[in-house]
Parts: structure tokens; C-alpha cells; sequence
């Protein structure tokens, strides 16, 4: 900053510079937020990039059928002409990203007449209804079991917690809600006589939910729960919460006001993973209990070779990604004052 | 001047020795042994690489039933009918047979594919960490934009377009390039963060400013004190890597049959659940021991690794 001699002139800078100091906090956390939309833009092409570049030198043609009767050449070429696929990959790839910027993700090829951006919008209830509430699982189960562990530490509770976090975490999902299948729907059904078991596959808001969301909830709350109890092993050394343990509060006051509030900041960043988790666990866990969501239909489309599918969700999970990974960075920002803007 | 080497000896001071010296890796692997869960783990991967390369054996010498032969006569049975062990599937084959015969995926995947990540991640990390500048920056927004998307999809994606036929080594190809290719960022990340830091330590110093030509600083000095972390993260690549192939093939887009693989096992049962469940229990559980075998060497050598985690 110049030093400016002798009397300020009228409007010079300081009194503005003084405001300035004090906002300036605020107004980096604008040029920050700002910053990091801006960083998706590269990501999200870069997904397109990959996704497209790998979808068209692909071996063999989506029209390709298995096995029995192909289709004759006059046929191939005039879907190739309906569906774009006629003119140089440049021109397509170009044509695709002003069709993605106006949402707008072609045809499926897979079924007939529908549009990737309808084939989405159908499944997403059923995603976003089990991710929701996977979510509203995950964040009180991972932060309590994480808490116990570490206020109990070395003691049978602490090991249970960790030994279920270790079983949980090593257990892929798709194993998870197989064995859950087989427990609580085939064996259930046949020990009961049919009274008392949950279904092994199907949709309803009812008790169709409770294993999937169950499935895919149980990764993140181990990686949650890890996480929670390493951080809060750390705060509870802190020489601050010895002085509220001397100063004679009570162990719920100690551990709401002065435990929690302390080790939870580091716990947000786990939210950005916990997002991705239940994105490629939707995937897992919709074809285990087939549900017809998003996730299936990825399936669907990565076996049937649907091109436009599998780049429109594929853009569409990174999107989401992303957001979630924004999301968690300025909450970052807000809750813990001493983070350093870059 | 210098002292007479006799003279230093003659005066037998009694330094206090001790018994015996013990070196980084002695060490650890006294620590290593120590654990419980990680000998555990260990052993099962040995039984498990046992069983794989001995069950071809098995099978040819008539021990263990052939895991493609149709047993027409015993079709979904359960455990222990008509002498399968553990029952047969959907088209009546061995599902003990299939389960030995089936390591042998699981175990290729796991190990090869850091056999392949090893390399790569190494080069690019230690070149981004040592030189810095432009190798380094664009190192780093690459894997900024490679940790925004997750591994399975991209896996999802590399395998729906790339397929190769023939025997399962053959067809496992895209499924390690896949694999492989969203892996090596996270260890060539590591490296780089290694070597920065010991970068700056005084041994590296000392033998920098000793003329150390730069190859050799990185060779001798660098990687040896950095490969605690490597081998961790290695470690921990195999449970992901063999977590891949197997939801791969669960969803029907890994090894195709007849190779039967411990994923496509669980799909097969599961057309059958409810007539015989052991089909998809089986599958399942070696699955999920043999990674938490392998979690449970990581965590072992993790702590016996890293000098921080010391109690």
C-alpha cells in the first residue's frame, strides 16, 4: 500500500480501504466461491472430453445386434444419418456440447423415440429418493458411532464401532445387500412361513426401502464414523476441553458445546466423498434391488452400448459431483474462520 | 593429528550396545508380526494364493470336479447333495470347484494391477515432486479433475467400449487398463507429496551439495524414504482393484463365462435365490474375506510403516 503524504485529498482511499479490511474476508469468500463454479466448467468438458473420445472409437457399431440376423447396410446408414453419427467426429463432438448447453442430450438408442433427458428425468425419483434418505442415515449414524468410539476409547464399545467400520468399509455393497437378501428375504420368508420379511427387490415408499437404503448407506457411515472418531480423539487432548471438564460442566455439556462443535469441521469434507459414494452406489445397489432409477438405466446403457445414455449420465453424475464437492468447500469456508482462501 | 586406531581400542570402554541393531525394515516387520488381524490376513492371502495356483492341478488330476462340467442330475442343490460339497448352480456345475477356479481372477487382478500402477505413478510423481514447475502443475490439475469422478463409472465406461474376446487373461486387458488408469493418480500424488517433503531434509542437502548427481539423489536417497507410504497405498490398491473386477462381473460387464469369477458367481445365484441361497452366500463371503484380508494387511504394515502412528 502507498503511503500517501501529507492530507488525503477528498475521496481518497482510506476511509475506503478501512471498510475494505474488514470485508475483506467476505468479499474473498465471493472471489472465492466465484472461483471454484468457475473451476467446474474444465472438469465437467473434461469428463465430456473423455467420455466422447472413448465412446466413438469404440470397436463396433451400437447397431451391432447379439448374434442371429444383422441389420442390412441401407438400415445402418440411415440410423447413422438420424442419429448424427454420418458427420466427422469433430462436427458431432461440437454439435454435442451446444446440445448439452441447452440440455439437450440426444436420442437413446436403446429405446425408441425417448431422449436421454426423459429417460433421466424418470429415473431420478426413485435415485434421489433413496440417496436422500441414505444421506439423512449416514450423517447422524457416522457422526454418533464416530463420537462414542472416541469418548469410550479402547473399551468394548470403541471396538465394536471400529470392527463394524472395518467390516462395513471392506464388504463391498453389492455383497452387503446379497447376503441382506438372502438373510432377511429368502431365509426370513422360509423360517416365518411368509409372515415376517422385507421385500427382496421391487419399489414402493414403504418397506421396499429399508435395504436398499440400508445398502447404501453403510460405506459411508463406516468412512464416516472413522473419521469423526479420529477427530474427535484429537479435540478431546485439546487443552480447552480440560479447562471445561475443571471448570465442573456437566459430561452432555462438555461433549455438545465444546467436543462437537470442535471436531465436526473436519467431518464436512467427508460429505464431498459421501456424495460420490452414493452416486456409484446407486449404481450397485439399483441393480441388486432393481429399482428402476439412474442408476440401472447407467447399467442398462453401459450393456446395451446406448451411447447418448451413457455420456448424459456420465456428465450428469459429474455434474452432481461437482456441485456436492462446491458445496461442501464453502461450507468449509463458513464454519471453520481459520481455512485460508486460495 | 589422528588418534592410533590401537589406542582407541586398547581402552575398552564398555559403550552400551545394543544387542543387536535394528534396522527400518527389521523393525517393521518385527511391528508387522506383532499384529494379529494382519498375520491373519496374511495367512488367508497365502491359502487363497495357494488354492489358485493349486485347484488347475486339482481338476486335472479328477480331485476336484471340472467348474464347467454339467451335473445334469443336480441342478441348484443345495450343500452337500450328491457329493458337491458346496452345492451346485443354475446349470448344475461344482460351486466348490468354481470358487477355487475363480480366485485365480480375483488374485491376478488384485496384484497385477499394481504391478502396472507401480511404475507409472512412481515416474510421474517423483518427476512432479523432484523438478516441480510445469510436470508438477499439470500433474495436480489433472488429478483435481480426475477426483471429481469416480473410479467405477469411468471403469464402467473404459469397459463398455473396449472388450477384448478370448480366455479370461485376455479378456481381464481393459479391465487392468481401466483399472490401472484411474489408479495411478492417487499413487503418483503420494510420491509427489513424499518427495517434497524429504526434498527439503538435511541428508538430501548434505548430499546435493556433495555433488550427488540428480538421478542417483532421487535413487538413493528419495525413493528408499518414501517407500513406506508407496507400499501402503499399494496394498490398499489390491482390496479396490479386485472390488472392481468383481462388481465388473457382478454386473455382467467383466469376464465372461465359462471362466467362472467369484462377481458373476454372485449374479448367477442370484436368479436362483430362493431355491438354493447358498449359491449367492458363497461367492459373497469369499469376496468379502478375501478383501477384508487384505484391509487388515494394509492397516498392519500402515502401522508398522509409518514412524508417526508409533505408540
Amino acid at each position: 500500500m502507498a503511503v500517501i503524504a501529507g492530507r488525503p485529498k477528498r475521496g481518497a482511499l482510506l476511509p475506503k480501504r478501512v471498510t475494505a479490511v474488514t470485508d475483506s474476508r467476505l468479499g474473498s469468500l465471493g472471489v472465492f466461491v466465484i472461483r471454484r463454479i468457475l473451476w467446474m466448467i474444465p472438469v465437467v468438458f473434461f469428463v465430456i472430453v473423455i467420455t466422447f473420445i472413448l465412446m466413438h472409437n469404440a470397436a463396433g457399431s451400437p447397431w451391432d445386434k447379439a448374434g442371429g440376423r444383422q441389420l442390412s447396410q441401407v438400415v445402418v446408414d440411415n440410423l447413422n444419418k438420424k442419429y448424427g453419427l454420418d458427420k466427422p467426429v469433430f462436427e458431432q463432438f461440437l454439435l454435442y456440447l451446444w446440445n448439452v448447453l441447452h440440455f439437450d442430450f440426444g436420442l437413446s438408442y436403446q429405446y425408441q423415440g425417448k431422449s436421454v433427458v426423459t429417460l433421466i428425468g424418470e429415473g431420478w425419483p426413485y435415485t434421489a429418493t433413496i440417496g436422500t434418505l441414505a444421506f439423512l442415515l449416514i450423517v447422524p449414524v457416522g457422526i454418533g458411532l464416530g463420537v462414542l468410539a472416541a469418548l469410550r476409547q479402547n473399551t468394548r464399545v470403541d471396538y465394536a464401532t471400529m470392527g463394524f467400520a472395518t467390516l462395513a468399509a471392506s464388504f463391498p455393497n453389492f455383497v452387503i445387500g446379497a447376503l441382506m437378501v438372502v438373510l432377511f428375504s429368502v431365509l426370513t420368508y422360509k423360517w416365518t412361513g411368509g409372515n415376517f420379511f422385507l421385500p427382496a427387490g421391487g419399489w414402493g415408499i414403504d418397506d421396499h426401502l429399508i435395504m436398499p437404503v440400508i445398502t447404501l448407506s453403510l460405506l459411508p457411515i463406516a468412512y464416516t464414523a472413522r473419521l469423526t472418531r479420529a477427530s474427535t480423539l484429537e479435540t478431546i487432548r485439546q487443552d480447552y476441553i480440560r479447562t471445561a471438564w475443571a471448570k465442573g460442566l456437566p459430561e452432555r455439556l462438555v461433549v455438545i458445546r465444546h467436543v462437537l462443535k470442535n471436531s465436526l469441521i473436519p467431518v464436512v469434507t467427508t460429505l464431498g466423498p459421501t456424495f460420490a459414494f452414493l452416486v456409484t452406489g446407486s449404481v450397485i445397489v439399483e441393480t441388486v434391488f432393481s429399482i428402476p432409477g439412474i442408476g440401472r438405466a447407467f447399467v442398462v446403457a453401459v450393456t446395451s452400448r446406448d451411447y447418448p445414455m451413457i455420456l448424459g449420465t456420465t456428465v450428469l453424475f459429474s455434474i452432481v459431483i461437482a456441485t456436492a464437492n462446491l458445496i461442501v468447500d464453502v461450507l468449509y469456508v463458513f464454519i471453520d474462520p481459520r481455512v485460508r482462501l486460495t | 593429528m589422528a588418534l592410533p586406531v590401537a589406542a582407541v581400542e586398547a581402552a575398552a570402554i564398555d559403550w552400551e550396545i545394543p544387542e543387536q541393531q535394528v534396522g527400518l525394515w527389521q523393525d517393521a516387520w518385527v511391528r508387522f508380526r506383532r499384529n494379529r488381524l494382519a498375520v491373519l490376513g496374511a495367512g488367508l492371502v497365502l491359502f487363497l494364493v495357494l488354492v489358485a495356483l493349486l485347484s488347475p492341478l486339482l481338476v486335472h488330476f479328477g480331485l476336484l470336479a471340472d467348474p464347467i462340467k454339467q451335473h445334469v442330475e443336480s441342478i441348484e442343490t443345495g450343500p452337500g447333495v450328491n457329493g458337491h460339497a458346496f452345492g451346485t448352480d443354475i446349470l448344475g456345475r461344482d460351486t466348490l470347484a468354481r470358487l477355487m477356479i475363480g480366485s485365480e481372477v480375483s488374485l491376478t487382478v488384485g496384484l497385477l494391477v499394481q504391478g502396472i500402477i507401480f511404475p507409472i505413478g512412481l515416474a510421474i510423481g517423483l518427476a512432479a515432486g523432484y523438478f516441480g514447475g510445469r510436470v508438477d502443475n499439470l500433474l495436480m490439475r489433472f488429478t483435481d479433475i480426475w477426483y471429481a469422478f469416480p473410479d467405477l463409472l469411468f471403469v464402467l465406461v473404459v469397459v463398455s467400449v473396449w472388450r477384448l474376446t478370448g480366455p479370461w487373461y485376455v479378456q481381464l486387458i481393459p479391465i487392468f487398463g481401466a483399472i490401472a488408469l484411474v489408479n495411478w493418480v492417487g499413487l503418483a500424488r503420494l510420491v509427489r507429496g513424499q518427495v517434497l517433503s524429504i526434498k527439503e531434509k538435511e541428508f538430501v542437502e548434505a548430499a546435493r551439495s556433495s555433488g550427488t548427481p540428480p538421478l542417483k539423489l532421487i535413487l538413493k536417497h528419495l525413493l528408499p524414504n518414501s517407500l513406506g507410504p508407496i507400499i501402503v497405498t499399494l496394498t490398499f490398491g489390491i482390496p479396490n482393484a479386485i472390488f472392481l473386477e468383481a462388481v465388473l462381473s457382478f454386473l455382467g460387464v467383466g469376464i465372461q463365462p465359462p471362466q467362472p469369477t467369484w462377481g458373476q458367481m454372485v449374479l448367477d445365484g442370484y436368479e436362483a435365490i430362493y431355491a438354493n441361497p447358498s449359491g449367492v452366500v458363497f461367492p459373497a463371503l469369499a469376496i468379502g474375506f478375501t478383501l477384508l484380508a487384505f484391509s487388515f494387511i494394509g492397516d498392519g504394515l500402515r502401522d508398522a510403516l509409518d514412524p508417526r502412528m508409533r505408540r
